[in-house]
């Protein structure tokens, strides 16, 4: 008949890789969700050109607005020194990511098992739990002459203050994400049959997934901060030196350059651990969807 | 038609299928004391009761009455005062062995239901065989899957728990409790979440999973209809502590479809059964207590 043939064509299998890419771009553009967000940083850069540039409210003028900025950041030959396409840039960038890796990897590893057998047993935890209680309202910046004191060169001592930030975040959400899981599924478990190893790893580490990723994303936001601050204290390099050597210096563009590349960074590598996340809990992420969420 | 057991009567020998011969329980004298914040109260007292194998056991009372207790102690998950548990005459629990150890012969289905979130359906259904060491790891997802297939889910095996219905997922649970050929199923008001229309599908698929096994089917609830249109033996009991009053046969015969329902017998089983438990649902509410786990 005429009229079904008019009706759109029913899709029967999902679209996969690039093609579930390009559908979900185009289907974000009907939401206004990029609209608002170009409009957002707009906003934003409008604001920050008129204090600086704009109407050089007094105090804003010594400031590099966003012109200056984005000249200097873009150009072959910079003013100020530093630009996508000098090599120090990525140089500084680098060496801090290095230092996040190796932070973040052994804050996960430590953090994530020593969180789930806190959780799990709670012997383990009344051993444990009152120290990382104590521990954990100290500043990172507190830590900063004990860790140059106790620790050789510049680079161990970065790597300690940023590691130590993220371990108290990770072992603490694992925890709980384990404190988290249903009773229900333990007595499951337990009647059909597990051992407590069965359990461990199928109920105790799946269950408590969720969690685990909640925390792993605040704890690398974690590092970056204290690792900037642990930079800017003790450091010969990385984004935090960058800043801080600038501002010594009074070269005011490459200390905005790299706050801003800082927020950049710093986003992309949250993004990374929850699309890791997502990609391990595609039971969490399916139910979710069904929610319309 | 015959009915009502007399008060405190134990163990009446009754006609059951002859190829049930396992899973029969006797509940004798068992009374639990729970000890919270120093103060006793006591959640069954001196309950006994005796169901032979393959048969279908109601257990009707009050809401917070004290028969999750009794399953409870059952299965292993929790201990009792005194009294004794036995499984074909085997001591699950009593003197000198408060808490009976948990097994696949006794196979819990959960109120709110406890499928692992983070495994398939087919997943779920093939844990106990791989747990306990019965199948090899391709051998249970194939016995999962025909089985699933059996009960109406053979499409959606791969599911996650949370991407389907909360009735396909309770059916999906009683097949992960049948994959391990349990002596007794136990179910604590599996159905109570459910409106009227599903629970009649529940009904309808757990009869003839039933007529198709005979397994014992230990069954907690509090709705009238669904005590008789299920059972053999509808026990009801007294309102905390927990108490056998009475117990009425349903001789209804089996395979029974819905439309008993209707029928006179059936109307005549509803009037007495109430009558009995209207009494002790007003004692409950007037005493106004929580409802204990």
């Amino acid at each position: 008949m005429a009229q079904t043939a008019t009706l759109p064509q029913t899709r029967r299998t999902p679209p996969t890789g690039f093609a579930l890419l390009l559908y979900r771009l185009k289907k974000s553009f009907t939401t206004p969700t990029p609209y608002l967000t170009i409009a957002g940083i707009g906003l934003w850069l409008f604001t920050y050109w008129l204090l600086c540039e704009g109407l050089r409210v007094d105090r804003f003028d010594k400031i590099p607005g966003p012109v200056a900025v984005a000249q200097d950041w873009f150009s072959v030959h910079p003013f100020q020194g530093v630009s996508l396409f000098t090599e120090n840039y990525w140089n500084h960038i680098a060496v801090s990511c290095q230092r996040i890796a190796i932070a973040f990897a052994i804050a996960t590893g430590v953090g994530v098992p020593l969180g789930l057998f806190m959780g799990w047993s709670k012997r383990i935890r009344d051993y444990l739990f009152p120290i990382l209680e104590t521990l954990r309202p100290i500043p990172i910046l507190a830590w900063v002459p004990l860790a140059i004191l106790m620790l050789p060169g510049f680079e161990a001592p970065v790597i300690f203050l940023a590691t130590l930030a993220s371990l108290f975040v990770t072992t603490l959400n694992t925890m709980l994400g384990v404190e988290s899981i249903d009773e229900e599924y333990f007595r499951a478990a337990g009647c059909l049959g597990s051992s407590n190893w069965d359990i461990f790893k199928n109920v105790v580490v799946p269950g408590a997934l969720p969690f685990i990723f909640t925390g792993l994303q605040i704890s690398i936001g974690v590092a970056w901060f204290s690792l900037v601050a642990a930079e800017m204290v003790s450091g010969d390099h990385g984004l935090g030196y960058l800043i801080v050597d600038s501002y010594v210096n009074s070269v005011t563009i490459p200390m905005v350059i790299g706050m801003l590349t800082l927020g950049l960074v710093g986003w992309l590598t949250s993004v990374l651990v929850r699309s890791l996340g997502n990609y391990l809990m595609q039971w969490h992420v399916r139910a979710l969807a069904l929610q319309g969420r | 038609m015959n009915v009502s057991a007399p008060f405190n009567e134990v163990g009446t020998p009754h006609a059951q299928p002859a190829q049930a011969t396992k899973g029969a329980i006797s509940i004798r004298n068992v009374t639990k004391i729970y000890d919270p914040e120093g103060v006793n109260v006591m959640a069954v007292d001196n309950c006994s009761m005796e169901i032979a194998g393959g048969e279908v056991c109601m257990i009707v009372g009050p809401s917070g009455c004290g028969k999750t207790t009794l399953l409870n102690a059952i299965a292993g998950f929790h201990s009792i005062t005194s009294g004794e548990i036995r499984l074909d005459g085997e001591l699950l629990c009593g003197p000198g062995k408060p808490k009976a150890k948990m097994g696949a012969d006794r196979m819990v289905v959960f109120q709110h239901g406890a499928l692992f979130p983070w495994r398939t359906l087919a997943e779920n259904v093939a844990y106990g065989p791989i747990v306990q060491g019965v199948m090899s790891k391709s051998l249970a997802m194939e016995k999962a899957r025909h089985m699933l297939a059996e009960a109406g889910l053979g499409d959606v095996g791969d599911k996650y728990p949370g991407e389907v219905s909360s009735g396909m997922a309770r059916r999906a649970e009683i097949v992960r409790a049948l994959i391990n050929d349990p002596k007794v199923l136990l179910l604590d008001e599996p159905y109570r979440a459910m409106d009227a229309l599903t629970k009649s599908i529940m009904h309808e698929s757990l009869l003839e999973t039933y007529d198709r096994t005979k397994v014992t089917i230990f069954f907690i609830t509090h709705d009238l209809e669904e005590a008789i249109f299920l059972g053999d033996k509808v026990h009801i009991v007294t309102s905390r502590p927990c108490r056998r009053k009475k117990t009425v046969t349903v001789d209804i015969p089996r395979p029974r479809s819905y439309a008993v329902q209707s029928s006179e017998q059936f109307r005549l089983l509803i009037e007495e059964v109430n009558e009995a438990v209207h009494e002790e649902a007003m004692k409950a509410f007037e005493a106004g207590e929580r409802e204990l786990a």
